[in-house]
């Protein structure tokens, strides 16, 4: 049971997938200018990655390894267009301001990534509390991202108002930066610096590109 | 263990067989309802152009609908006729699809709406206020913008010439500069404009910088700072569809027909 307590637990903050893996960024960028699409977006993420965890996870052995990449898309494809279609017949609006980008959870590394690299060596039960896990770390970037970007930028939080912005009489002149994308970028930084200044042993060492292209290390250069 | 050819054929053909089986239950088991949300979604912009409703205000389905019943007929208009066509039922008429099927769709000569074809017939709707009276009318408009094909409706005013609002549902314009479309401010702007001169010419044109009131220059709408090109399409496209290729037969009957 400790092991799926640790898939479970590990990557909310040692092993973040966005602040230490730095995956999944994209949509880190592109759905955190609302809280309330940046929610949707982690719970279809988390649905849709606990569905390939355990597919793939229960497939293992019996998935040939040269095809493992194109199962474990079929797979997760599959799950993403279901999660799309449930959006967007339960949850219209918010589907039609998340447009693409709940296609694109296909694309999100992490997915596959956990998919690659935990679920095709581990049980069922372990890469579930892994999906769980991840998916939580990933909403918990997303969610602190996006808390800060809708508050600053439009003086909302899950559209109430907060700060009344002064073309409604208010005080407060909302940040224009905050709803571009550069925004998300700054508030991930100092997510990963706030991380690493107490978990010190997550700041990486300086490396030089070179030296890892000749050990055949390409994998870290991503 | 290794694999045979064969079982990595029949793995693959059954995850693929299992994977549609899943996808398809789910758009067959979910089509009503996506049906309807596309419909009020619809609705509910017909409202927006037409200022009975704002854009992101929070309006329950169930008002949307109530409005659309009490408030909006919906008419099937033959685009070349300018005629209204009672024989084809608006609820399941779908001019987007019908724009797309070469078999039914109108091939169109170059035009400054960017549109290759239209549709042989388009939805409109007509607005009553309380007391029956026609109140507006909102014609859906599309044409090309600078990334995508814009979709909206452009609500005029009983009088079939001065302009009630503008809303775009669909696009992929630039958000902050051709994504502006979208804003209150600018769609305010379309208000009390006149759409035609005087001679009934479909002039109005986004213009560059802030537009004058509109007791001052009637035809002219404010620009869209940063997206000539957005603005230059929206200026193309209320203007192909008011003209003679657009509703221009359809408002000149009309306006006739209730003038009598």
């Amino acid at each position: 049971m400790s092991k799926a307590k640790d898939a479970l637990l590990e990557p909310i903050v040692d092993n973040n997938p966005i602040a230490l893996q730095v995956l999944g960024v994209c949509s880190a960028l592109a759905v955190t200018t609302k809280l309330a699409t940046a929610t949707v977006m982690c719970l279809a993420v988390m649905a849709v990655l606990l569905g390939s965890n355990v597919a793939v996870s229960a497939l293992r052995s019996k998935i040939p390894p040269n095809i493992r990449v194109i199962v474990q898309l079929t797979v997760i494809a599959s799950l993403v267009i279901v999660a799309d279609q449930v959006l967007k017949a339960f949850l219209f609006d918010i589907s039609k301001q998340l447009s693409v980008f709940v296609g694109l959870i296909i694309t999100n590394c992490i997915i596959m990534g956990r998919a690659e690299g935990f679920a095709m060596q581990r049980g069922p039960l372990e890469s579930a509390a892994d999906a769980v896990g991840n998916a939580v770390g990933y909403s918990l970037v997303l969610v602190l991202v996006a808390f800060f970007r809708e508050l600053f930028g439009s003086g909302t939080l899950f559209g109430f108002t907060v700060l009344r912005p002064v073309s409604e009489g208010g005080f407060y002149q909302p940040n224009g930066l905050m709803l571009l994308a550069p925004a998300a970028f700054f508030l991930i930084a100092v997510f990963i610096w706030v991380i690493r200044t107490f978990k010190t042993e997550q700041v990486e060492e300086e490396i030089h590109a070179h030296a890892l292209l000749e050990l055949g290390d390409e994998g870290d250069l991503r | 263990m290794a694999f045979s050819t064969r079982f990595t054929v029949g793995f693959m053909a059954t995850i693929c067989v299992v994977c549609s089986a899943l996808v398809s239950v789910a758009a067959v088991t979910l089509r009503d309802r996506h049906q309807v949300n596309a419909l009020r979604d619809r609705q509910r912009n017909v409202l927006v152009a037409a200022g009975l409703v704002e854009r992101g205000e929070k309006v329950s389905e169930e008002t949307v609908a109530e409005l659309f019943e009490a408030r909006v007929k919906t008419l099937v208009v033959d685009l070349e006729e300018g005629t209204i066509d009672t024989s084809i039922d608006p609820t399941t008429y779908d001019p987007r699809r019908a724009a797309q099927d070469p078999e039914q769709r109108r091939r169109l000569a170059e035009n400054s709406a960017g549109l290759v074809a239209t549709a042989p017939y388009e939805l409109v709707y007509e607005l009553t206020d309380e007391d029956g009276e026609l109140d507006a009318i909102v014609l859906p408009v599309a044409g090309r913008g600078l990334w995508s094909t814009l979709y909206g409706y452009l609500a005029l005013e009983a009088d079939l010439v001065t302009v009630r609002g503008i809303a775009f549902y669909e696009h992929a314009e630039t958000p902050g500069l051709g994504g502006e479309v979208d804003s209150a401010r600018w769609r305010a702007s379309w208000k009390g404009r006149r759409a035609f001169d005087e001679e009934g010419k479909p002039v109005i044109a986004v213009t560059k910088g802030p537009a004058p009131p509109p007791e001052d220059e009637p035809h002219e709408v404010d620009g869209l700072s940063g997206a000539t090109i957005t603005a230059n399409g929206v200026t193309g496209l209320v203007r192909f569809w008011l003209g003679e290729e657009g509703f221009g037969p359809f408002l000149a009957r009309y306006a006739k027909e209730r003038g009598r």
